[in-house]
């Protein structure tokens, strides 16, 4: 187990800046993960942790040592590749074994160890077997079971869960929570997945760009996003966010050609927002709710269409030039007329200014 | 099945021509050579016009133990071939090839451009432009020698002196090309991660070329260790810089033939031994294709 420290990170690959000035500090025992779109550079912090690429400038401590100079080997990290990275020309046994191998065990003590270790990830009848004859989610096991078995003081994990499907993505997902619990790892996670991301980790990275646009829990990214790009790539569904106007006392969503006024009086205005000015509302879907007669503060939509999704359904609502989603946790979503008015849930609201940032 | 999309009559009309010059430069020759193996055909003289058939008397002639090692024959041959090929192909151009792709592997760069340039240029310039280039690099007063005397080394008549050595040299740079290409396309198909992998797990070169490189590029060594071996063995290239002497030091087998049959004009033995080396080829080839087969039965 250990902490990481990391101070201004940077990495290009000719023009093109892949990280960019990331400083991020973890303490032992944390789950991070790092959560952005593709090329937002969090593969590569995760590369560079790992020694597997060098960065331009910055620093990587682990535990309090210096090792950004270091090769991988000596850094004391295990890591899991998104395509597991197992030796198809070897057994199971063997697969999880190398790193015992590569230091020179004794065979008898490295058959013990893969063999605790493979029942414990419940892989143990598996071992003379090749990758080959495996499913995609044994071969996960195996290569969190290498991992395991190297006894690394950081675990990095290299979008581990994107080669299966959606329901061995669930099991997978509880696995390694447990897993992580169990041996109490410090581990980096890379993911493009908001939702395995909010399941997993203790801290969210949410990268862009190569810039980190913000780091807390995931409870504190859900509930406080610092700009639109946050806002919208947490939650599922995204974010609602509306181009909006502020004058006198009324808003006006300006969705499409004509404007339309809802009172702003209850809302709590950020400081920030002047009078006349405009702005992004964000809203999520599950603080909405569907009207079927006007309201004060109501903004009026065409009902575009309804899924019903079992435990909640989805209503999607056509206001202006723009699709705004409502979620409700009903089994079915109710009948509705094709005229629908939408409240917004003035204790659930976000208002960010021109430039995407939140304002206060 | 799918449907022929021509008539078999048709389809015969197109072949024709090919079959034809195979028929024509292939299989005469072939069983030509068979039969003027049993003869003692000759260029000039008596047997050039009425040549006897000889039965097997040429083949036991190539065999007989007496003279067998002995300088320009047969077994001699065969010797120099056995040197020739472990040398310039096993050694050299599997072993060099394997070690410039492994070295270049998942790099980029103007080196790497450099290197893989100069040796397909090698491979692929004709045999008489390269001979001759060969030649000037190897005289006595030639490139090498020059070269070798600016850091104090006394020159050397090298085709002269050194003549295995020169002719292995010169086809392990002729022919490294293939082998270092199909090698290095064979390593760009094990993904980045495997070798990744040993990286941090914190295995050493060596380890990782035992433990992971070597397993995965097996089938593609016995490949290329038949295709290179069945090459060298018919290639004629090195009399271009030999003749096969001095005094039949480099008298590989094609060489051998050749000088048999046309030099000395002794068509019958010409032709027995070629009869044998082809029979030689066959037993590469059938190990090759033994081989290739083994393999698509066990990746597919």
């Amino acid at each position: 187990m250990a902490s990481i420290e990391i101070r201004n990170l940077r990495k290009t690959f000719g023009k093109v800046v892949a990280v960019n000035e990331v400083s991020l500090s973890m303490t032992d025992g944390e789950f991070v993960a790092l959560l952005g779109p593709s090329g937002c550079g969090k593969t590569t912090t995760l590369r560079m942790i790992s020694g597997l690429e060098m960065p331009d400038s910055g620093s990587i401590h682990i535990n309090g040592k210096d090792v950004t100079s270091l090769p991988p080997r000596s850094r004391d990290v295990a890591m899991v590749f998104q395509d597991y990275a197992l030796y198809p020309h070897m057994t199971i046994l063997d697969n999880i074994g190398y790193p015992l191998k590569v230091r020179g065990a004794p065979h008898n003590e490295l058959k013990e160890q893969v063999t605790s270790v493979a029942n414990n990830l419940q892989i143990g009848g598996l071992l003379a077997r090749r990758p080959g004859q495996l499913s995609g989610g044994q071969q996960q096991r195996v290569a969190v079971a290498r991992a395991v078995v190297h006894h690394a003081q950081v675990f990095l994990f290299d979008e581990p869960l994107s080669n299966l499907d959606a329901k061995l993505r669930l099991e997978a997902r509880a696995f390694l929570k447990h897993l992580q619990r169990e041996v109490g790892i410090t581990a980096v996670y890379v993911t493009h997945d908001q939702a395995e991301a909010m399941a997993l980790a203790d801290k969210i990275v949410v990268m862009k760009d190569g810039s980190i646009m913000q780091a807390g829990t995931p409870l504190e990214i859900y509930r406080h996003p610092v700009n639109t790009f946050v806002a919208s790539f947490i939650g599922n569904p995204p974010m609602n966010l509306l181009p909006c106007e502020i004058n006198g006392g009324s808003i006006y969503v300006q969705t499409g050609d004509s404007p339309q006024a809802m009172s702003a009086a209850g809302l709590r205005l950020p400081a920030a927002l002047a009078k006349g000015s405009q702005f992004t509302l964000g809203v999520r879907p599950e603080h909405i709710r569907v009207l079927t007669e006007p309201a004060a503060d109501s903004i009026k939509g065409t009902l575009y269409v309804t899924q019903t999704l079992g435990g909640e359904a989805l209503v999607i609502v056509r206001v202006g030039e723009q699709l705004i989603t409502i979620r409700l946790f009903e089994d079915e979503a109710p009948p509705l007329p094709n005229e629908v008015y939408l409240s917004f849930d003035a204790d659930h609201l976000f208002f960010f200014g021109p430039d995407g940032q939140v304002l206060r | 099945m799918q449907k022929a999309i021509l008539s078999r009559e048709l389809s015969l009309l197109f072949l024709a021509p090919a079959l034809v010059f195979i028929a024509l430069f292939l299989l005469y020759p072939f069983f030509s050579i068979i039969q003027m193996s049993f003869t003692n055909q000759t260029l000039v003289g008596a047997n050039a016009i009425n040549p006897q058939n000889v039965g097997f008397q040429n083949y036991v002639e190539l065999f007989n133990t007496k003279d067998w090692m002995r300088q320009g024959e047969m077994g001699h041959s065969l010797w120099l071939t056995v040197q020739f090929v472990i040398g310039s192909a096993l050694i050299g151009q599997a072993m060099l090839g394997l070690g410039i792709a492994t070295a270049f592997n998942n790099r980029k760069g103007l080196l790497r451009e450099i290197v893989f340039t100069l040796a397909i240029a090698a491979w692929i310039i004709p045999d008489v432009v390269v001979a001759f280039a060969w030649f000037a690099y190897l005289d006595p007063e030639g490139t090498l020698n020059m070269m070798l005397q600016a850091i104090g080394i006394q020159p050397l008549d090298w085709l002269f002196d050194y003549p295995m050595f020169s002719i292995i040299l010169f086809n392990t740079w002729r022919g490294t090309a293939f082998s270092m290409l199909l090698f290095s396309s064979a390593l760009a198909s094990i993904p980045p991660s495997y070798m990744e992998t040993a990286d941090v797990i914190g295995a050493s070169p060596w380890q990782k070329f035992r433990d992971i490189l070597l397993p995965l590029l097996r089938r593609y060594i016995a490949t290329d260790l038949i295709l290179i071996t069945l090459w060298t063995f018919n290639t004629f290239t090195p009399f271009l810089l030999t003749g096969g002497g001095p005094i039949n030091r480099t008298n590989v087998i094609s060489i051998y033939t050749y000088s048999v049959g046309l030099r000395f004009f002794e068509f019958g033995k010409a032709s027995a031994i070629a009869v044998v080396v082809m029979l030689i080829n066959l037993v590469l080839a059938s190990i090759y294709l033994f081989v290739s087969r083994n393999q698509q039965g066990k990746t597919a």
